[in-house]
C-alpha cells in the first residue's frame, strides 16, 4: 500500500509595529535586554492590557492577503499555561472568535496550482526570551541558570493557520514561501526566518492514498528555516511510513526537529498536552470591526505578490523572470525603476541577477541599500544607448549600491563612460588607421580578420573607453 | 475644639479653607487615633508616616497659594492594599507579595494625589481580597471597632474599620462580590460600589476582573460621593473603563424622595442565614422611605438565588488566570526548586494561604476541558439571567433596597473554618457584581449587641444619582452618622 501525507502549517509572524500589542513600549528586540518594558508587559500586578489599533489592522491587512473574511465580533482570550518567560503565565490571543476566517491561498506546484485553506488568521502577543547559561545543549535541562529577557514581551503577533490540505513537503514549502512573500508585500513584518520573526509548526498525518480519512496527527516544532520544513516534514514522513507499513500505529504526540541530527524528537505526548483552559479575556473589550473601518483598511492593502507578478507578466516578463523579480525583496525596486522609464526586462535582468549577487554578498537586502528605482532606470539607459560597457555598468551598480551617488554620478566621478560620439572617436579611429598602415591595405583587400586587431587598437587608444561597437562601424566605413 | 479625627470630609473641608486647622494638624489627629486603635484592631499593614507628612505639607502650601484642586485637598485617605503605590509596599495580604515595592501608581492612587489627598497607609484586606472577614490575612486579622471580638467584614475590613474608628477620613476599596459594601454594614460607615467601568481598575491588583470594582467608604454618604467623583471617569489605560459622562453622585443629596419608585427584593427579606432585626430594621427603612414621599414595591428576582453558585464559579476561573503571574519568577516570594515547574509550585504553595489555594482549585476545575461548559459558561448564562431580571426590575422602580447582608458582624472565627457558611454573607451583595449595577451600604441603626445593620441600595448603570439621592434620605431618617461617633469612641483607643 503507498501512503500519502496530509500536512498542515501553523504559522506565527511578529508584526513590526512601532509599539506592542497591548502597551505603548518599542517593539524592538535589539535594545539592551529589559530596557522596553513597562507594568502592562511585564504582567506586574494590577496592569492591564490595550488594543493596539494598528496591529489589528495590519492583522487585517494578512487577513485580506490571504483572501479571509473578516470577523466583525471576535474576541481575545487568555490561553493559560505556566512558562518562565511568558509575564502573566497567560497569554492574551483568540480561540473561538479570531479576528480574521475561512481564507485561502494559491501556490505553484508541479502539478499547477494548489489552493491551500486557510483556517484561521487570529491575534496574540509574543513572550520574552530565555537564554540558559551552562551546559552543553543550550536547553533549560542542563543549564546552571537561566536570563530572561522581556523585550519581545507583548509584541503583536499572528498566528495563521492553514488547512491541512498540502500533501507533500515541497507544497508546504511553496505555502510557507508565498505567505512569506505576501507578509513582505504588506509591510508589516520583516519575517525574518532566522530571528524567530517568522516562525512554523507542521502537523502532519499519513493516510491510504487515494482515501480521505485522517491519519494520527503529529505536530513538528523547531523549524527554523524553510529547508528545515522541508527536512522535517521528508522525515516524518518516512518515519510514519515505516510505523504503518510494519503495522504499527503513529503516537499521536508532538515532536522536536533536531536540526543537527536531522531527525525528530519525541516532545510530548498526548496525555501530557496542555490543557489551556482558554476563557474570554475579561481586561478587554470584544472587538467590534465595522465595514467603514474594514474598508479603509482594504483601500491602503498594497499590491499583493500574485498581483504584482501577474502585472509584471503584462510587461512582457516571462513567468519566472516575473516571479523571481515579485519577491518582497526587489518587487518594489522594480515597480519603481519601471516606472521611472526602465525596459522592464533589463530592470529586471539587473534586479534579479547583479543586485541580488551583491546583496548577498553584503549580507543585506536591496531596500537596506541606497539604490532607487531611478537609479535602475538610469543604469539601463546608459548602457542601452552605449554610455556604459557591459562590465563598466557591472562596475557603477557597485558604487551605486555602496552609496556613491547615481549612475551618472559615479560613472563620471569614475570615468567610466564610454566614448560612444562618433565625433569624438572619429579622431582616434583616424590616428589607429594612419599608425597601421599595413593592416589597413590588409582590409582593403577584405582581410575581415584584421578588424578586431584594429578595434583593440582603438580601445587601447582610447585608454578602454572607446565603445567597440561603434569602433568597429567607424573602421569599416 | 473636638476631635478632628472624628471630623467628616466635608467639615474638614470647611475647617482648611477657614485657616481653623492645617493638613498637618488634621494628619496628626488622624496619626494619633491611629496610634491609640492600631494595637487592638489592625486596621493598617503600612502607615507611610514620612509620605504622608509631606503630602500634608503640600496641601498646606497649595491652601496658602490660593491653590484648591477640590474637595480632597489636605483629607487623609487611606488605602486597601490590593490598590498599587509607587515607593509603598503592596502585597494585597499575602505572602507571596511580601516586601514588594511597587514602580508605579494605581490611576485611583494617582488621582487622588492630584487632588491634594493626604495617603495614610495601606489597609489589611483578606488576601488577594477574597474573603468576607478580612482573617484571611496572612499579616494578622483586623478586628470590628464597635466589638472588637468581632470581625469588620472584608475584604475590604481594613479600609472600613479605619473610617469607622477615625485613623481615615475616608478610605478606598475593592468590591468583587460585597467588599465594600458588607464591610461598610459590618463597621457602621457608608460603602459605595460603583457602576462597572465608573472607576479606573488600572493598579488595582485584579481577583475576578469581571467583577471587581474601585470604591469609596466614608462616614456619611456627602462625603462618599466627594470621594467617588474624585476618582470616577474613564482611564485610557483601562480598556473596561467607561467613556462616557461621569454621573454626577452630589447632584441629588439634597432632593429627597418625593416621587421616587423603590423596590423590595423578595429573596433579600428573610430566609434562612437572615437575621431577623437585620430584616426588621430594613422594614423600618423602607417605611420612612415611604412616609417621605417614595412609592414602595417588592419585587421579585428569582434569579438571584443562583447568583452565589454562578459567582463561585465565575469569580475563581478569573483568579485563577490572574493569580498565575504570581510564580517567584520576577517578583515577591521565590521558594526555590530543582526545576523551575518545582520552583514555582513551591513559591505558590508557600505564598498563597488556604483560601486562594481554594479559589485557584475551584476556577481551574471550572475551565478544564470537558467542565468548562457545565461550569463556567453555564455560570455566564446565569449572569446573564440575573442581568436580565435587574433589567426588568427597573422598568418599573428606580432603586431597590434590601439588607447589605443577611447578618450583623459575626464573632472573629465563627465562620472561619467554613467557607459556605461565609460565602453566604455576600448573597445579597454578589448579584449587583454579576450585572455590574452600583450599589452601596448605609448604616441605618444598631442591633440589640449594638452592632451596626447597614441597607443597601442598589441602581440601574450609571443610576448613582438617584442611588445617592435615596442614601441621603435613608441617612437623615436614620440619624445614625452623628451616633456613630459616640459609639465608636467608647472603643479602646
Amino acid at each position: 500500500m503507498t501512503y500519502e501525507a496530509v500536512i498542515g502549517i501553523e504559522t506565527h509572524v511578529e508584526l513590526s509595529t512601532s509599539s506592542k500589542m497591548f502597551c505603548a513600549c518599542p517593539v524592538d528586540t535589539d535594545s539592551e535586554p529589559n530596557t522596553n518594558v513597562c507594568p502592562v508587559c511585564l504582567g506586574l500586578p494590577g496592569a492591564l492590557p490595550v488594543m493596539n489599533e494598528k496591529a489589528v489592522e495590519w492583522a487585517m491587512m494578512i487577513g485580506h492577503g490571504l483572501n479571509c473574511e473578516i470577523v466583525g465580533h471576535s474576541v481575545m482570550s487568555r490561553k493559560n499555561y505556566f512558562y518562565p518567560d511568558m509575564p502573566k503565565n497567560y497569554q492574551i490571543s483568540q480561540y473561538d472568535l479570531p479576528l480574521c476566517i475561512n481564507g485561502h491561498l494559491d501556490i505553484e506546484t508541479d502539478e499547477g496550482v494548489r489552493r491551500v485553506g486557510v483556517t484561521r488568521v487570529h491575534m496574540e502577543e509574543d513572550t520574552g526570551k530565555s537564554s540558559h547559561i551552562g551546559g552543553d545543549s543550550g536547553r533549560i535541562q542542563d543549564a546552571l541558570y537561566s536570563l530572561i529577557d522581556f523585550n519581545r514581551a507583548g509584541t503583536p503577533l499572528m498566528e495563521i493557520v492553514s488547512e491541512p490540505d498540502m500533501r507533500t513537503p515541497a507544497e508546504a514549502r511553496a505555502f510557507v514561501s508565498e505567505l512569506r512573500e505576501i507578509v513582505l508585500a504588506l509591510g508589516v513584518s520583516d519575517a525574518k526566518l532566522e530571528d524567530g520573526s517568522m516562525r512554523f509548526d507542521g502537523n502532519i498525518s499519513m493516510r491510504p492514498g487515494g482515501t480521505e480519512g485522517f491519519g494520527v496527527k503529529v505536530e513538528i516544532k523547531n523549524m527554523n528555516s524553510m529547508r528545515s520544513l522541508q527536512q522535517a516534514l521528508e522525515y516524518e514522513i518516512e518515519r510514519q511510513t515505516e510505523l504503518l507499513v510494519d503495522g504499527h500505529e503513529v503516537v499521536q504526540e508532538t515532536r522536536h526537529w533536531n536540526e543537527g541530527a536531522g531527525k525528530t524528537e519525541s516532545m510530548r505526548s498526548k496525555e501530557e498536552a496542555f490543557d489551556y483552559r482558554y476563557f474570554p479575556e475579561p481586561d478587554l473589550v470584544p472587538l467590534a470591526v465595522d465595514e467603514a473601518w474594514d474598508r479603509r483598511v482594504l483601500a491602503e492593502l498594497p499590491e499583493l505578490p500574485s498581483q504584482a507578478r501577474s502585472r509584471f507578466e503584462d510587461l512582457g516578463l516571462d513567468p519566472e523572470a516575473a516571479a523571481l523579480v515579485a519577491r518582497g525583496e526587489t518587487g518594489p525596486l522594480f515597480a519603481a525603476a519601471v516606472e521611472a522609464g526602465a525596459d522592464p526586462k533589463s530592470a529586471a535582468n539587473w534586479l534579479t541577477g547583479e543586485v541580488m549577487a551583491w546583496t548577498r554578498r553584503n549580507n543585506t537586502d536591496p531596500a537596506a541599500t541606497p539604490l532607487t528605482g531611478k537609479h535602475i532606470a538610469q543604469l539601463s539607459t546608459m548602457q542601452g544607448d552605449g554610455r556604459l560597457s557591459a562590465s563598466a555598468a557591472k562596475e557603477v551598480l557597485g558604487w551605486v549600491l555602496a552609496g556613491e551617488g547615481s549612475p551618472e554620478e559615479v560613472a563620471e566621478a569614475r570615468d567610466l563612460v564610454q566614448m560612444s560620439d562618433a565625433g569624438e572617436l572619429q579622431g582616434i579611429v583616424d590616428y589607429v588607421l594612419a599608425e597601421n598602415p599595413e593592416a589597413v591595405a590588409k582590409l582593403a583587400e577584405g582581410d575581415e580578420k584584421v578588424l578586431g586587431y584594429l578595434v583593440g587598437q582603438v580601445m587601447k587608444a582610447s585608454g578602454g573607453k572607446a565603445d567597440p561597437k561603434l569602433a568597429r562601424e567607424l573602421l569599416a566605413t | 475644639m473636638s476631635d478632628l479625627a472624628d471630623l467628616t470630609i466635608s467639615a474638614a473641608g470647611v475647617g482648611l479653607r477657614s485657616g481653623e486647622f492645617s493638613a498637618t494638624d488634621l494628619l496628626e489627629a488622624v496619626h494619633k487615633r491611629a496610634t491609640m486603635t492600631e494595637a487592638d484592631l489592625h486596621a493598617y499593614l503600612t502607615i507611610d508616616r514620612v509620605g504622608a507628612a509631606k503630602a500634608a505639607v503640600a496641601a498646606e502650601s497649595a491652601f496658602r497659594r490660593g491653590e484648591d484642586h477640590g474637595p480632597l485637598q489636605g483629607i487623609p485617605i487611606a488605602l486597601k492594599d490590593n490598590m498599587v503605590t509607587r515607593a509603598i509596599e503592596t502585597t494585597a495580604s499575602s505572602k507571596i507579595l511580601a516586601g514588594w515595592v511597587p514602580p508605579y501608581d494605581a490611576t485611583v492612587v494617582s488621582r487622588l494625589k492630584q487632588a491634594g489627598s493626604v495617603i495614610i497607609g495601606k489597609t489589611n484586606l483578606d488576601e488577594f481580597a477574597m474573603g468576607s472577614s478580612t482573617e484571611n490575612s496572612a499579616y494578622g486579622l483586623t478586628r470590628n471597632p464597635w466589638n472588637p471580638d468581632t470581625v469588620p467584614g472584608g475584604s475590604s475590613g481594613g479600609s472600613a474599620a479605619a473610617v469607622a474608628v477615625g485613623s481615615a477620613l475616608g478610605s478606598l476599596g475593592s468590591d468583587t462580590g460585597g467588599s465594600i459594601r458588607q464591610p461598610a454594614s459590618f463597621c457602621g460607615v457608608v460603602g459605595v460600589k460603583p457602576t462597572y467601568g465608573l472607576v479606573s481598575r488600572y493598579g488595582l491588583i485584579a481577583f475576578a476582573s469581571s467583577l471587581d470594582q474601585i470604591g469609596p467608604f466614608t462616614r456619611t454618604v456627602g462625603d462618599a460621593a466627594l470621594l467617588l467623583q474624585a476618582i470616577a471617569g474613564h482611564d485610557p489605560m483601562d480598556s473596561t473603563s467607561y467613556q462616557g459622562a461621569i454621573p454626577d453622585a452630589t447632584s441629588g443629596l439634597d432632593a429627597g424622595v418625593q416621587g421616587l419608585r423603590i423596590g423590595l427584593i423578595t429573596e433579600m427579606m428573610g430566609g434562612e442565614g437572615y437575621d431577623p432585626e437585620v430584616i426588621a430594621a430594613t422594614r423600618a427603612t423602607v417605611s420612612k422611605l415611604e412616609n417621605a414621599g417614595a412609592t414602595v414595591t417588592e419585587i421579585s428576582m428569582p434569579s438571584v438565588d443562583y447568583a452565589l453558585s454562578a459567582y463561585y464559579l465565575i469569580a475563581p476561573a478569573e483568579c485563577s488566570a490572574n493569580l498565575a503571574r504570581f510564580d517567584g519568577v520576577r517578583y515577591g516570594l521565590r521558594v526555590g526548586g530543582s526545576t523551575t515547574e518545582e520552583m514555582m509550585a513551591n513559591t505558590r504553595g508557600e505564598g498563597f494561604g488556604p483560601e486562594v489555594k481554594r479559589r485557584i482549585l475551584l476556577g481551574t476545575y471550572a475551565l478544564s476541558a470537558g467542565y468548562y461548559d457545565a461550569y463556567y459558561a453555564q455560570a455566564q448564562r446565569v449572569r446573564t439571567l440575573v442581568i436580565n431580571d435587574f433589567n426588568r426590575a427597573y422598568e418599573t422602580v428606580d432603586v431597590l433596597i434590601s439588607p447589605t447582608a443577611p447578618t450583623t458582624a459575626f464573632k472573629v472565627g465563627e465562620k472561619a473554618s467554613d467557607p459556605l457558611a461565609m460565602y453566604l454573607s455576600d448573597i445579597c451583595t454578589i448579584p449587583s457584581n454579576l450585572s455590574g449595577h452600583p450599589g452601596m451600604s448605609v448604616p441605618v441603626g444598631l442591633d440589640a449587641a449594638g452592632l451596626p445593620i447597614g441597607v443597601q441600595i442598589l441602581a440601574p448603570a450609571l443610576g448613582e444619582p438617584v442611588m445617592f439621592r435615596v442614601a441621603a434620605e435613608i441617612e437623615r431618617q436614620a440619624a445614625f452618622a452623628d451616633r456613630a461617633v459616640l459609639a465608636t469612641s467608647a472603643v479602646p483607643r
